[in-house]
C-alpha cells in the first residue's frame, strides 16, 4: 500500500495508459456490434477526450510540493504540471474540433484515439523525465505514436509519405539523440541530470569537451522534435501530407512536450556548460526565425504556411531559454502556451475549409471569406493578428515576455533579429488576412461543424480578452519556471 | 458623483468599444441603425470628453484624472491626462462624429464593419493619449494598425493593398524596436509608470540608444523625412474617413511621443540630437512643399503639405522653449482641425465626381460658392494666414527655432511662402478659372449635411486663430514644467526663460537677439 501511494504523483500518466488500453478493448469486442462504424467512431472519440479531461484534474489536484520518482527518473513539480495540464488541453481540444473532419475522412477509428492517448502519456512522461534513460522512453512513446498518426490515412499516399519521412527522420535524431546520451553518460558516469549537472563543477571548459560534445548530439535529437531550424525539414512535408486535424495535433502538443523536455534537460542536467548550450540555442533561434519569416512568404498553402510559421515561433520561444534565466523560462512557457491556442484556433478555422467537393488548402481559396462567412474570416484574422504578434491580441504578449527575457539578459542582438524578423513574419500573415478581406469571393464554403466552431469561439475569445485578465496564465508560468530554477540552484 | 472617483477616462475610452459591440450584434442587414449607433455613440462620447475639458485644472502640472488598476508585473492599465494630452483626447473624440458622418450616404458596401472599425479606433486613439504605463501606451499606439489596416485595405481606392501594407509594415518597424527601448526601460528603472519614469535619470549613455529606439518609431509615424513615403500612399487611397483620422490624429501621434518621451525621459539624447532634429524638419518643410507643388492628385498634394507642417512640429519640439513646444502643440491640433477639413472637402468633390485629380476639376466655384468659401478658409488655415488657427503654431514655433539657431528658421520661413504657393495654387485650379468641363456642370453645391460636417472645422478655424487662449492656457503649465525639467536635466540657463545659446549640440549657431 505505502509503494501503491508513492506511485501518486504518476497517477495522470497511469490514468492515460489504462484509459487508452480499455479505449482499445473496447473497440476490439465492440467491432462485432452492428451500431459500430469503424470510421466514425464517435464513443471512443468522447471516451478519450473524457480520459484527457480526466488525467488534467489528476494533474491539477495533484498540485504539491516537488516530488521525485523512482530515483530520480519522474519529477512531478509545477513546471510539469504547467505543461501537463496544457499538453493534455491542448489535445482534448483538438481531438474535439477534429471529430467531424475525422469522421467524414473515415478516420475516427478506435486505434487513432488509441494512438492519440499513448502519444500523450508519451509526452506527459517526456515532461516529468527526471534522467536520460526517462527522457528516452518518453520520447520514443510518443514518437512512435506519431509516426503512426501521421501515416494514418493509408489511403493517401502524401499521408504515407508524410509517415515515412517523419519515421525515417525521427529514428535517425533519435539515433543522435542516444549517441549524444551515451556520451555524457560516459563522460559524467550518470544518467541522472542532478549528477550529470554536479559531475561538470570546478572543470574547465576544456575538461567538459566530451560532455559538450554529447550534449549537442542530445540538443541535434530534440532540435528535431521542436522543429528548430536547420532540423526543420521534415516539418512543412508532414504538416501538408499528414490529414489536417493531425496536423492541429502535431502542431500543438508535442511540440510543447518537446520544449518542456529540452527546457528540463538544459538547465536541470547542464547548467555548468551553460555558456556552450547557450550559443548553439541562440544560433537555433535565429535560424528558425528567420527562416520561418522568410521561408513563409511564398507559401500558397495554408497547412505549409503555418508549418513555416511554427517554424518562426519555435524559434521565438527559444529566446526563453537562450536567456537562461527565471524569466527567461516563464517568457518560454507563456510563449508557448498562447502559441498553442493560437495554433489550435488557426486549425480549428484550416478545418473548416472546405467545399462541397471536400476540404481545400489554398490559401487562395480563402479570398474574399469576409463577404461569405464573416465570423470565420473574423476568428482567422484575430489569430493571425495575434501570431503576428499586433497588441493587444495574446500573441503580443507572448513576445513580450521572450524579448524582455532576452533583453534582461542583455541579448541585444537576438532580441532585434526577433523583432525585425516579426516584421517580415507580419507580412506573410498579413497576406492572408488581404485575400480573406480585400479580394472577391471565389468558393463558398460549407458551414462551420459545430464542435469546430466552439473550439474557434474559445480560441478567439482567448486571443482577444487576454488583455482583460492577463495574470492567472503569467503568474502560473512564472511558479512553474521558479520550481524549476529553485530545483538548480539546490543541485549546484 | 465625486468626480476624483469617477473613472472618466475609462469611460470616454470604452464608450466606442460599447458601440462597436452594439453594433456587432445587429444583422449585416441594418445599415441604418449600425449608422444611428455610430452616430450617438461618438457624440456621446464627445459630450463626456467635454466634461474632461471642463473639469481640467490648467494650473496644475501634473497628471489629473489619474486611474489605476492591476494587470501585470510588466504593465498596469494606468490612465491620465494632463495639459500636453488632454486636447488631443478632444480633438479624437470632436472629429470622430464627424467622420462618421461624412461616411453616412458614401459608405454603403459593409456599413457595420466600417463603424466598427471606426469605433475600436477611436478607443486605441484616445488610449494612446492617456496611457500612463509604458506598454499600455504600446498597446493601444499599435493596436490602432488593425483597424486602420482595414479601412485602407476594405474600402480604400484602387492600389489600397499596395498603401495599406506599406502603412502597416512600416509603421511596425519603426515600432518594434521602440518595444525593445521599453522593455530596457523597464529592466532599467524596475517601472513602467509614465509619472515615475518621467523622473527618473538613465545613464546619457543608455539614454542615446533609447532615444534612437523612440525616434524610430515616432519618425515613422509622424512622418518624418526621409521615412515619409507611406503617408501619400495611405492617404491617397485610404477612403475620406480614414484620411481624415490618419492626418488628423494618427499623426499627432508621433509629436505626442516626443512629447511625452523622448525629450522628458531621455534629455541629454534629445540635446545631441536636436541639430539632427532640426535638419530633417527643415528638409522635410522645403523638400515636401516642394513635392507638394507639383502634383496632380489633390489628396497627395494635402498628404505632402501635412508631413511638411509636421516639419514645423517637430522643429518647435526640440528647441526646447515654452514657446516652440507650446507652438508644436497647438501646430498639431490646428493642423487635426484644418488637415480633417480639408481631406473632408476633398471627400466632398471625390463623391460627386469620383476623381481626385486636380485636372478634373476647375471653375467650382460657379456651382459651389459655399463649398469654394469652406474650401478658401480651410485652404488660408493650412498657408498660416494671421487670422487662422494655422498662423498661431507656425508663428510660435519659427519663433522659438529664431532664437535657437537663425538658419533653421530661415530655411523653415520658406516653407511658409512655399505652403502658400502649392494651396493657392491649388485652389486656383479648382475653384477657380471657367467651369469648361462638361462633367461639372450639374455639380451640386454642399448639402447641409456637408455643411454640418465642414462648419465646425471652419469655424474653429478661425476660432483659434484669433482667440488661441484656451488652447494654449491648458497646456502652458504642463509645458513649462516640461521645459523647466529638461534644462534642469541638461543644466542649462535659468528655468522659463528661453535660453539664448543652443543647450548643447555639437555645432551652436550664433545667437540673435
Amino acid at each position: 500500500m505505502q509503494v501503491l501511494q508513492s506511485y501518486a504523483p504518476m497517477l495522470p500518466e497511469i490514468a492515460l495508459a489504462v484509459g487508452a488500453m480499455l479505449i482499445l478493448m473496447i473497440g476490439v469486442f465492440r467491432e462485432k456490434s452492428v451500431l459500430f462504424n469503424p470510421g466514425a467512431d464517435y464513443a471512443a472519440g468522447w471516451l478519450s477526450v473524457l480520459v484527457l479531461i480526466g488525467a488534467a484534474v489528476l494533474v491539477i489536484n495533484g498540485a504539491g510540493p516537488r516530488e521525485v520518482l523512482f530515483d530520480g527518473a519522474f519529477i512531478s513539480d509545477s513546471f510539469s504540471r504547467f505543461s501537463k495540464v496544457l499538453i493534455l488541453g491542448g489535445a482534448a481540444l483538438v481531438l474535439v474540433m477534429s471529430f467531424d473532419t475525422l469522421a467524414r475522412a473515415k478516420l475516427l477509428s478506435t486505434e487513432m484515439c488509441v494512438l492519440m492517448l499513448l502519444a500523450v502519456t508519451g509526452m506527459l512522461l517526456m515532461v516529468s523525465a527526471g534522467n536520460l534513460i526517462a527522457l528516452f522512453l518518453g520520447l520514443e512513446l510518443q514518437s512512435l505514436a506519431l509516426y503512426v498518426i501521421a501515416a494514418i490515412d493509408r489511403t493517401k499516399v502524401r499521408s504515407s509519405e508524410a509517415g515515412l519521412k517523419y519515421f525515417v527522420l525521427g529514428s535517425l535524431s533519435s539515433g543522435m539523440l542516444l549517441y549524444g546520451a551515451s556520451l555524457i553518460y560516459g563522460f559524467t558516469g550518470s544518467i541522472d541530470f542532478s549528477v550529470i549537472a554536479t559531475a561538470v563543477q570546478g572543470q574547465t571548459p576544456q575538461q567538459n569537451i566530451g560532455l559538450t560534445v554529447g550534449l549537442v548530439f542530445l540538443l541535434v535529437g530534440l532540435a528535431f522534435k521542436i522543429s528548430a531550424v536547420p532540423f526543420h525539414m521534415w516539418t512543412p512535408d508532414v504538416y501538408e501530407g499528414a490529414p489536417t486535424p493531425v496536423t492541429a495535433f502535431f502542431a500543438a502538443a508535442p511540440k510543447l512536450a518537446a520544449f518542456a523536455l529540452l527546457v528540463r534537460t538544459l538547465l536541470t542536467g547542464f547548467p555548468g556548460i551553460a555558456a556552450q548550450w547557450q550559443q548553439i540555442v541562440v544560433f537555433l533561434s535565429i535560424a528558425s526565425m528567420l527562416l520561418g519569416a522568410f521561408a513563409a512568404i511564398g507559401q500558397k498553402n495554408i497547412k505549409r504556411l503555418m508549418a513555416y510559421s511554427s517554424i518562426g515561433h519555435v524559434g521565438y520561444a527559444l529566446i526563453g531559454l537562450a536567456a537562461n534565466s527565471e524569466a527567461g523560462t516563464q517568457a518560454l512557457l507563456v510563449y508557448l502556451a498562447i502559441y498553442i491556442v493560437m495554433t489550435i484556433g488557426a486549425f480549428a478555422c484550416i478545418l473548416s475549409m472546405r467545399t462541397a467537393d471536400g476540404p481545400v488548402e489554398d490559401i487562395d481559396s480563402l479570398a474574399g471569406l469576409s463577404s461569405t462567412n464573416l465570423p470565420l474570416a473574423f476568428v482567422l484574422g484575430t489569430i493571425l493578428f495575434s501570431m503576428a504578434g499586433i497588441p493587444w491580441l495574446a500573441g503580443f504578449f507572448a513576445k513580450l515576455y521572450v524579448f524582455g527575457a532576452a533583453v534582461k539578459a542583455g541579448l541585444y542582438t537576438l532580441a532585434v533579429i526577433g523583432v525585425l524578423s516579426s516584421v517580415v513574419g507580419a507580412y506573410y500573415y498579413l497576406r492572408v488576412v488581404k485575400v480573406m478581406f480585400f479580394d472577391e469571393p471565389k468558393v463558398k464554403f460549407m458551414p462551420v461543424d459545430r464542435s469546430t466552431g466552439v473550439v474557434m469561439a474559445l480560441a478567439a475569445a482567448f486571443v482577444l480578452l487576454f488583455i482583460v485578465v492577463p495574470a492567472p496564465l503569467v503568474d502560473a508560468a512564472l511558479s512553474a519556471a521558479r520550481s524549476l530554477h529553485v530545483a538548480t540552484a539546490a543541485t549546484q | 458623483m465625486d468626480l476624483a472617483s469617477a473613472p472618466i477616462l475609462s469611460i470616454v475610452m470604452f464608450m466606442p468599444l460599447v458601440g462597436a459591440l452594439l453594433i456587432g450584434v445587429l444583422n449585416a442587414e441594418a445599415k441604418g441603425n449600425a449608422r444611428w449607433i455610430a452616430l450617438y455613440t461618438t457624440i456621446i462620447t464627445f459630450l463626456i470628453s467635454i466634461i474632461i475639458w471642463v473639469k481640467f485644472d490648467p494650473t496644475n502640472p501634473g497628471f489629473q484624472f489619474v486611474e489605476e488598476r492591476n494587470l501585470l508585473d510588466l504593465m498596469k492599465f494606468k490612465l491620465g491626462v494632463d495639459g500636453i494630452s488632454m486636447l488631443f483626447v478632444i480633438l479624437t473624440t470632436f472629429l470622430m462624429p464627424l467622420v462618421i458622418l461624412q461616411s453616412w450616404v458614401v459608405i454603403e458596401d459593409r456599413v457595420k464593419e466600417y463603424m466598427i472599425a471606426f469605433l475600436v479606433l477611436e478607443t486605441l486613439m484616445i488610449g494612446v493619449f492617456c496611457a500612463l504605463d509604458l506598454f499600455l501606451f504600446y498597446v493601444f499606439f499599435e493596436g490602432g494598425l488593425i483597424p486602420m489596416f482595414l479601412i485602407i485595405g476594405i474600402w480604400g481606392g484602387t492600389n489600397r493593398i499596395y498603401a495599406t501594407f506599406k502603412f502597416f509594415l512600416y509603421t511596425l518597424l519603426g515600432s518594434v524596436l521602440m518595444l525593445l527601448a521599453m522593455l530596457a526601460m523597464y529592466w532599467h528603472a524596475g517601472t513602467t509608470d509614465i509619472t515615475t519614469l518621467l523622473t527618473y535619470k538613465f545613464p546619457a549613455e543608455m539614454q542615446w540608444w533609447l532615444w534612437l529606439a523612440f525616434f524610430a518609431s515616432f519618425a515613422v509615424k509622424m512622418p518624418m523625412w526621409p521615412v515619409h513615403t507611406w503617408l501619400p500612399d495611405a492617404h491617397v487611397e485610404a477612403p475620406t474617413g480614414g484620411s481624415v483620422i490618419l492626418a488628423a490624429v494618427l499623426l499627432k501621434m508621433g509629436g505626442y511621443g516626443f512629447l511625452r518621451f523622448s525629450v522628458p525621459m531621455f534629455p541629454i539624447a534629445s540635446a545631441e540630437f536636436a541639430t539632427l532634429v532640426f535638419s530633417l524638419s527643415v528638409i522635410a518643410i522645403i523638400y515636401t512643399s516642394l513635392v507638394a507643388l507639383v502634383q496632380t492628385d489633390i489628396k497627395k498634394l494635402i498628404a505632402y503639405s501635412s508631413v511638411a507642417h509636421m516639419g514645423f512640429v517637430t522643429m518647435g519640439i526640440f528647441t526646447f522653449s515654452t514657446q516652440g513646444t507650446e507652438g508644436a502643440i497647438f501646430q498639431m491640433l490646428s493642423h487635426g482641425i484644418i488637415s480633417a477639413g480639408l481631406f473632408l472637402c476633398v471627400g466632398v468633390i471625390y463623391d460627386r465626381m469620383h476623381t481626385r485629380e486636380i485636372a478634373a476639376y476647375g471653375g467650382l466655384v460657379e456651382r459651389m460658392p459655399i463649398y469654394a468659401v469652406f474650401f478658401m478658409i480651410l485652404t488660408m488655415g493650412n498657408v498660416g494666414l494671421p487670422g487662422t488657427s494655422g498662423f498661431i503654431g507656425e508663428f510660435l514655433t519659427l519663433l522659438a527655432a529664431f532664437r535657437v539657431n537663425t538658419w533653421v528658421a530661415f530655411f523653415a520661413t520658406t516653407g511658409v511662402i512655399l505652403s502658400a504657393a502649392y494651396a493657392l495654387y491649388l485652389y486656383r485650379r479648382v475653384i477657380y478659372g471657367a467651369l469648361v468641363k462638361p462633367a461639372l456642370k450639374t455639380i451640386q453645391d454642399l448639402s447641409p449635411r456637408e455643411i454640418g460636417i465642414l462648419a465646425p472645422l471652419v469655424a474653429l478655424t478661425i476660432f483659434f486663430g484669433f482667440y488661441p487662449a484656451p488652447i494654449l492656457d491648458v497646456t502652458a503649465v504642463s509645458v513649462k514644467k516640461l521645459v523647466a525639467n529638461y534644462e534642469a536635466a541638461v543644466g542649462t540657463s535659468s528655468s522659463g526663460a528661453i535660453p539664448t545659446t543652443p543647450p548643447a549640440g555639437p555645432a551652436p549657431a550664433p545667437a540673435h537677439h
